[in-house]
């Protein structure tokens, strides 16, 4: 029996784990199926991580090396090159590796931070062939930047996720053209200031309201076909045009990597993709916790590390016996706002909700509602997809509150 | 000299080969292609069907019929896996029931199980059905096997019993000499007493280049759409509409490895070489299979492929003989793969009357380890081969939980796997939920390393299909 495992050993399970230990937990073990800590951002040597956690300007396998070291100095267990195979409702973790072999574990309380995965071109139905030189934006930048190697010299990206926008630069700065980034929905899925940073500084045209609908090539990609959309996201006949190109990016969206929450029969929300949590982070099963991008996908890390502490602390208290709901108030949504974590309130104390909103809306009020009364109202001049937006409530807010709503007002 | 040069390593090819290794014959296959199974038995339905639409009295009918009965044996040996999952043809209007009727009575005249369903009864066997199904044949021998599994083990067994394989070999010409015949390529020749014809598409141009002009085959283009394994319980049978003269139509049909599997389209085009899905084909697709099956999740789709069946001119397998020693199995389509194993049943014997000395091979093994024998191990067994072979221990799909030792195996083991599509085909690494968006990078690394060459030229599927173009400015890469 172990207190505490950890799936994953991103940013997410190595802050889920030092935030347990500063609570007192000793026994925690991290599983990792990569054969180093820091997940994805081993990868992402750009810069831009940790303004908000440490006020500054770090690359990703530098902000990862910050809470490795943290790890290895609380000398807290992990094990790489593990791949966790299954996990049960009642905590037993299924895992395999090289020297030990397929293995059992009994969990008191699992953090589930597995991370994300890149939707493939698989899923877009993009008519045409099927030759090399397709790849998802973060499969291209694991070639460059961890292999060494270009994967083309000629680009187009489909879709404006940040990974694609990172990689329009990454792979410019390699010596390749990237000739366009289609967006099909009429604004970018990525944060503003990638845009301007990776697009706008290196000339790179961003074709919103486009998207590809053909592929050429029958060995190596030789092109593709774009065309612009209509209002209901149907390319138009007239606006194709050819681009030669030997290398197609997909950046065009992540999907939280829930198998092993499926299996250990985690209710998920159909909006997330993630478990469905209260403020402490926690699943519908008792003592399982989920926080990073396996519970919702996140635009920065920073954000990821802070929702990973929430939930690092929360299992420590669970393991250490304090369990139980104090309250039960369903967080709810308008349309316009998609989803909220977390989606259910369990004990009266100030709450951030973090949420998405489903459109790019300029001047408009957000308000939280309980009944027919609004008990906090905040004003935004734009939110926009793509940016994770979130407003915290004063626990006092919270007296006799049956349910909340968060709704945008356009002013 | 060898005995017997096949020409094309599809299903057909690979059964012929492995039929003849039983003797003791010297025997190569010819593929133009950097691997095996690269053609319509690459993408097809994988069904095995049961033989109640092939006409009576026909070699399709007959060879379907006992293709299939072998094929459950012929799957075991081969360590491939096989499902009798059923079959049901559903009807929506009185002229399908109509249809459906003809087909019972044609089942019945080919010897097969079948038995007539209403509407009551198409839902007790799949509660998903569409609402507007009214009646359906059931035939519940009819099966289900991964087309590509069962050519590579056909070989990879008939190889183990000594046949060889060239790859990469496109046969450009055919030259008659003395006691049999030299097949060219641009850069190679083969000498051989007899040939197998099996080059599916091209299977008349092969047999123009003996004067044979009797025969002529043109593509029929197939789209498919493959959904995740999340949706392959979506129904338990393989569903066909009524056929019409263009094939048995868009089917929905779960797949041995768990996947739903929606398709395919049937046009029937003049380019041998055009395997680009379109918008019109998924539309179709998407449409025929919403009618099939209720609350479809279409949204679930992975991937989405095209398959170039081999149509030929007289509606039957074109399997003839123009000359001694020289036999075409032409226009092999639909139930071809059902039909495989007892087209080279039937070919060996037709080399066999023409004077080919079947003498059996004392040594011939029929077993080949199955590619799926560590996933299928129980605990104890997977442990232990971990612990001889620590590489079953690392897991480098994580979508399908394919592992470096099986990767590895799929390499070394015959009929190598020399591509990225290569290992895909043989491990499943890379044909999951996110398509080789994680574990590509690092079966490059495997291919590489095992193949001896440099990184940068691994390719999707031999020729120029390369993954890489160079190394990074940093000149990081080792």
């Amino acid at each position: 029996m172990r207190d505490l495992v950890i799936i994953g050993g991103g940013p997410a399970g190595m802050s889920a784990a030092i935030a347990a230990f500063e609570q007192g937990i000793r026994d925690i073990l991290i599983l990792e199926r990569d054969e180093s800590l820091g997940g994805i951002l081993q990868q992402c040597i750009h810069n831009g991580f940790g303004l908000h956690k440490f006020g500054e300007e770090l690359t990703g396998p530098e902000y990862a090396w910050k809470y490795e070291q943290k790890v290895r100095e609380l000398n807290i267990e992990t094990k790489c090159n593990t791949m966790v195979l299954d996990i049960t409702e009642d905590k037993v973790i299924t895992a395999t590796n090289a020297t030990e072999g397929i293995f059992q574990l009994q969990a008191k309380a699992i953090v589930l931070a597995m991370g994300c995965r890149e939707r493939s071109k698989g899923a877009l139905n993009i008519a045409g062939s099927r030759p090399a030189g397709i790849f998802s934006a973060g499969t291209a930048q694991k070639f460059v930047n961890m292999k060494g190697y270009l994967p083309g010299k000629n680009v187009v990206i489909l879709g404006s996720g940040d990974i694609g926008l990172i990689m329009a630069r990454r792979m410019t700065l390699e010596g390749a053209k990237v000739h366009a980034v289609c967006e099909l929905m009429p604004y970018s899925g990525g944060l503003a200031r990638n845009i301007e940073q990776c697009l706008n500084d290196f000339n790179i045209p961003l074709k919103l309201s486009h998207t590809v609908v053909q592929i050429h090539g029958k060995e190596r990609l030789e092109g593709v076909t774009i065309a612009q959309v209509d209002e209901n996201r149907r390319p138009i006949a007239e606006t194709r045009e050819f681009i030669p190109c030997d290398t197609l990016l997909l950046s065009v969206g992540l999907i939280p990597e829930n198998e092993l929450s499926k299996a250990a029969k985690v209710d998920l929300s159909p909006i997330t993709n993630g478990a469905v949590v209260d403020q402490d982070r926690q699943t519908s099963i008792p003592g399982v916790f989920a926080c990073g991008n396996v519970l919702h996908v996140h635009d920065l890390v920073d954000f990821v590390s802070e929702e990973a502490e929430i939930a690092g602390k929360a299992a420590a208290a669970y393991i250490k016996g304090n369990t139980g709901k104090k309250v039960e108030i369903p967080v709810k949504t308008d349309g316009k706002v998609r989803y909220t974590v977390p989606q259910v309130i369990t004990e009266q104390k100030d709450i951030t909700l973090y949420f998405r909103v489903g459109n790019v809306y300029k001047n408009v009020r957000v308000n939280v509602t309980a009944g027919d009364k609004v008990i906090l109202s905040r004003k935004r001049p734009k939110v926009a997809p793509g940016e994770m937006e979130s407003v915290t409530i004063k626990k006092d807010l919270l007296n006799n509150v049956g349910s909340l709503t968060v709704s945008l007002e356009e002013l | 000299m060898f005995d017997v040069a096949i020409i094309g390593a599809g299903v057909v090819g690979a059964m012929v080969a492995r039929e003849l290794a039983k003797y003791q014959l010297k025997i190569i296959v010819l593929e133009k292609e950097n691997d095996v199974a690269m053609g319509a038995s690459r993408a097809n339905s994988g069904i095995v069907h049961a033989g109640y639409d092939a006409t009576p009295g026909s070699l399709k009918a007959r060879l379907n019929v006992e293709g299939a009965a072998m094929m459950e044996d012929v799957c075991k040996a081969l360590g491939v896996k096989y499902k009798r999952n059923g079959s049901l043809v559903i009807g929506f209007d009185e002229e399908d029931r109509k249809g459906i009727e003809k087909l019972l009575e044609k089942g019945k005249a080919n010897g097969v199980e079948v038995e007539f369903l209403d509407q009551a009864g198409v839902r007790a066997l799949e509660p998903n059905i569409g609402k507007n199904v009214t009646c359906a044949l059931y035939a519940p021998t009819g099966g289900i096997v991964c087309p590509y599994d069962l050519t590579i083990a056909a070989l990879g067994n008939a190889m183990d019993n000594g046949a060889e394989l060239k790859r990469n070999f496109a046969v450009c010409s055919i030259e008659k000499i003395p006691g049999g015949y030299e097949i060219c390529s641009e850069n190679s020749r083969v000498q051989t007493r007899c040939v197998v014809n099996c080059a599916g598409l091209y299977s008349d141009t092969i047999a123009k280049m003996i004067g044979d002009h009797s025969i002529s085959v043109h593509p029929r283009k197939g789209e498919y759409i493959l959904l995740d394994k999340e949706c392959g319980g979506v129904v338990r049978n393989t569903i066909f509409r009524t056929p019409t003269k263009m094939g048995k139509g868009i089917l929905v049909s779960p797949t041995v490895d768990g996947n739903l599997l929606l398709g395919p389209t049937s046009v029937d085009k003049e380019d041998k070489e055009d395997k680009d899905t379109t918008a019109e084909g998924f539309a179709e697709i998407l449409g025929k299979a919403k009618e099939y099956v209720e609350n479809l999740p279409a949204g679930k789709a992975i991937t989405s492929f095209c398959g170039l069946r081999a149509a030929g001119n007289t509606g039957d397998f074109i399997i003839t003989s123009p000359e001694q020693g020289f036999v075409n199995a032409a226009g092999i389509e639909s139930p071809g793969l059902s039909a495989s194993p007892a087209i080279a049943r039937y070919i060996a014997g037709m080399l066999r009357e023409q004077g080919l000395d079947l003498a059996e091979n004392p040594n011939y093994v029929a077993t080949r380890v199955s590619s799926h024998h560590f996933r299928d191990a129980s605990l104890e067994e997977k442990n232990a081969m971990i612990k001889a072979n620590p590489a079953y221990g690392r897991i480098i799909c994580r979508c399908e939980g394919v592992t470096e030792g099986e990767i590895l195996d799929a390499i070394r083991r015959n009929p190598g796997a020399t591509d990225l599509d290569g290992v895909k085909r043989r491990t499943r690494a890379q044909m999951g939920r996110c398509q080789g968006g994680f574990c590509m990078p690092y079966v490059t690394e495997l291919l590489a390393k095992e193949l001896g060459i440099a990184y940068e030229d691994v390719t999707k599927c031999g020729g120029k299909s390369v993954i890489n173009v160079e190394k990074t400015k940093g000149g990081m890469a080792q």
